[in-house]
């Protein structure tokens, strides 16, 4: 038995085991997703950057009802809000979020009671300089605008569950 | 020829100069730095007569060992040269008379001393033979005794230093590496039956 | 006349062979981060060019093009000099390598003595670098270095030494024509010499500072070790002066136990192919090795590292020279 054990100390014998372990992990297939041009498939729920969403007809979906501002844990959400000129009704004049505060927690589109603020699938908003994360108004509609598709196919396929 | 006569000025120029910034630099670090240099340079000179070997030896045990052990300690140890300054010009007279009589000392062993008369002297490349190869034929017949010697002298040096720098002291835990490995799950794991509210 | 004809000679044959042999690192370095990357299931550097190869060039290009940084503290002049004393010494130890049937710049007498000097100067550029960044872990990192490099050099040199005993020279072409026996690859020093040959692979890595030896940039207690203070081309330098050592104990190991440019075996399409191609073949077979080594084992710690160095590898190593002297002076093939 110490004959065997001195042996194998002698001889090596983990090393010799160790390269030929290691030998087969390098001729495996590779866990490494190619990130840019490969993607992990995504949930539904996923919770990326902002997007205000419209109506079908075009109408702004937000009525500056502030829960999203109430709730926000990080007091990321400004909201300001006035009667419309043309029809009198309530809509936000300042909707801003500071996303350097934010912190994804989706709270304010749980709030939401018209699903107008919305977390999109989109987590690849990476800007140059910080003035370029305080989010207005126009650009979470733009955002909307942009990402309507994807983020109507979320919420309609995570809807059996709420 | 002309290029080993200028190979052998610019071996030797280099070799004082930076033999001279040895003892003249204020930074002990580059003080060792520039001995290095002058290690360097008289390999060169070694290389230039033909004592490859000789060279080679030379960088190998001064530059890469001793130097090395020198440049640790210089490194490690905090040396004020301003202080060690101070007395310079007190000590100059008895420094200078030290100096001229290994000087004189030198001069007469190298003019007049031979280690062993009756043989020839020796040169560097003796032709049929490489000059590694006929060190060791001198080195291992003719002056084996003197060999043998010196390496008694630098083992019992070995044994000094071993003896003076080794302390065994007790309660000391020290990892034992081979029982370590001689370990096997049935000497290393035991089980025990525990009795209820005992305990081990 | 003929004097500047040999002398320009000797300049093209230096530069061809550092072309081809820093191209030829470059791709080692790719091979490195490759094999590292298989073995953890990653792919490694693959965006540059095909298959990422042209990383290293990019790599090369970007610490060229960098910001230079020298610490306020720092000793500038030897903090300069150190990463090129480094790269300078790694590369002029390639001078006596013999790729082929004398195909050496220097086919010096004393070829073996020349490398094992030139890398024992390798711990200069550490010692100096670590020492001029005047910051704590480069010189902590430096310390550990010089104990190392000098401890492991102690066993190289014994295990050179059994070699020389049965080659009977220090001409590495010289070494190598005296494994070119009938028999192969089996005539090659690794087999009458395997106990050697796994120390000496062992000792290589400690001596390039290889993992598992790498406490001199043991990232994860100093940092970058001596290379802390490090910045752009300087970094670049050091990189390269490693790598480089590291590809010539590898061809060292291939001269010494490996044959050199000889082929494996001594019949039709192995004697066909050219001598340059087995020793690229055999150099890069060990630095597959190296790279595997650092996949696969965990980094000693300081005093174990010591411990293999003084208390195994130099009783082992120096019972060897004894045995190999005894063997063959019983029989008879002392080379004279």
């Amino acid at each position: 038995m110490q004959l065997v054990s001195s042996a194998k100390a002698l001889l090596l014998k983990e090393f010799v085991d160790a390269f030929f372990l290691s030998f087969r992990y390098l001729l495996k297939p590779k866990a490494t997703l190619n990130y840019p041009h490969e993607k992990n498939p995504q949930s539904p729920r996923y919770r990326g950057e902002h997007a205000l969403r419209r109506y079908p007809n075009g109408e702004e979906r937000c009525i500056a009802c502030k829960l999203c501002e109430a709730i926000c844990p990080a007091q990321a959400i400004t909201i300001e809000a006035a009667p419309r000129g043309n029809d009198g009704t309530r809509r936000t004049t300042r909707y801003d979020i500071d996303m350097t505060k934010c912190i994804y927690c989706g709270f304010c589109q749980e709030a939401c009671p018209v699903d107008a603020i919305v977390e999109g699938p989109n987590s690849e908003f990476a800007v140059e300089t910080r003035e370029e994360l305080f989010f207005d108004k126009q650009r979470l509609l733009d955002n909307g605008a942009i990402w309507e598709r994807e983020i109507a196919r979320n919420l309609a396929a995570d809807a059996p569950y709420r | 020829m002309t290029l080993a006569t200028f190979f052998f000025y610019l071996f030797s120029i280099a070799m004082i100069a930076s033999a001279v910034t040895v003892i003249s630099a204020r930074n002990p670090v580059h003080s060792v730095l520039f001995l290095i240099l002058t290690f360097f340079n008289a390999a060169g000179l070694f290389l230039l007569t033909g004592a490859e070997f000789l060279a080679m030896i030379l960088v190998v045990v001064y530059v890469g060992a001793v130097a090395v052990l020198f440049l640790f300690v210089v490194m490690m140890l905090d040396v004020d040269f301003a202080e060690l300054k101070q007395g310079f010009l007190q000590y100059l007279p008895i420094g200078a008379l030290v100096g001229l009589i290994v000087l004189v000392e030198l001069v007469a062993v190298v003019g007049v001393w031979t280690v062993a008369p009756q043989s020839a002297l020796a040169t560097p490349t003796p032709g049929h033979l490489s000059n590694t190869a006929a060190l060791g034929m001198v080195l291992y017949t003719q002056y084996v005794y003197l060999f043998e010697a010196a390496g008694f002298v630098l083992l019992v040096a070995m044994i000094g230093a071993i003896v003076l720098t080794l302390h065994h002291r007790p309660n000391v835990r020290r990892q034992n590496i081979a029982a370590q490995n001689a370990r096997t799950r049935a000497s290393a794991i035991e089980n025990k039956k525990v009795p209820s509210r005992a305990g081990v | 006349m003929d004097l500047l004809i040999s002398l320009l000679l000797i300049v093209v044959k230096s530069l061809a062979l550092l072309v081809i042999g820093l191209v030829l690192v470059a791709y080692y370095i790719l091979l490195d981060r490759k094999v590292w990357a298989a073995v953890q299931l990653r792919r490694g550097p693959n965006v540059v060019g095909p298959w990422g190869v042209l990383q290293s060039f990019a790599d090369m290009f970007k610490f060229l093009f960098k910001e230079p940084i020298i610490p306020d503290g720092a000793n500038k002049g030897v903090f300069l000099i150190a990463p090129f004393l480094t790269a300078t010494l790694a590369l002029a130890a390639w001078a006596v390598i013999p790729v082929n049937d004398g195909w050496a710049v220097a086919n010096l007498n004393v070829g073996i003595l020349y490398i094992f000097a030139i890398s024992s100067l390798g711990v200069y550029g550490v010692i100096m670098g670590g020492w001029a960044s005047n910051s704590k872990y480069p010189f902590l990192a430096a310390l550990r270095s010089a104990a190392q490099m000098v401890s492991y050099e102690v066993s190289i040199g014994f295990v050179i030494i059994t070699v020389l005993l049965c080659a009977g020279s220090l001409n590495l072409s010289d070494i190598v024509r005296a494994q070119d026996t009938r028999w192969g690859f089996l005539g090659w020093y690794w087999l009458p010499l395997f106990p050697m040959f796994v120390i000496f692979f062992i000792s290589a890595l400690a001596e390039t500072n290889r993992p598992p030896f790498d406490l001199v940039e043991a990232e994860s207690e100093l940092v970058a070790g001596f290379m802390v203070e490090y910045s752009a081309s300087q970094y670049l330098l050091f990189m390269l002066g490693e790598y480089v050592a590291i590809v010539t104990m590898c061809s060292l190991m291939t001269l010494l136990f490996f044959g050199g440019w000889l082929p494996p075996l001594k019949f039709a399409p192995f004697t066909l192919v050219p001598g340059v191609i087995w020793f690229v073949l055999k150099v890069t077979w060990f630095f597959f090795l190296f790279a595997m080594v650092k996949a696969f084992v965990p980094r000693y710690r300081y005093d174990q590292l010591m411990r293999l160095g003084w208390k195994v590898f130099l009783p082992l190593s120096l019972a060897a020279v004894v045995v190999v002297a005894g063997v063959l002076e019983f029989l008879g093939k002392v080379a004279q």
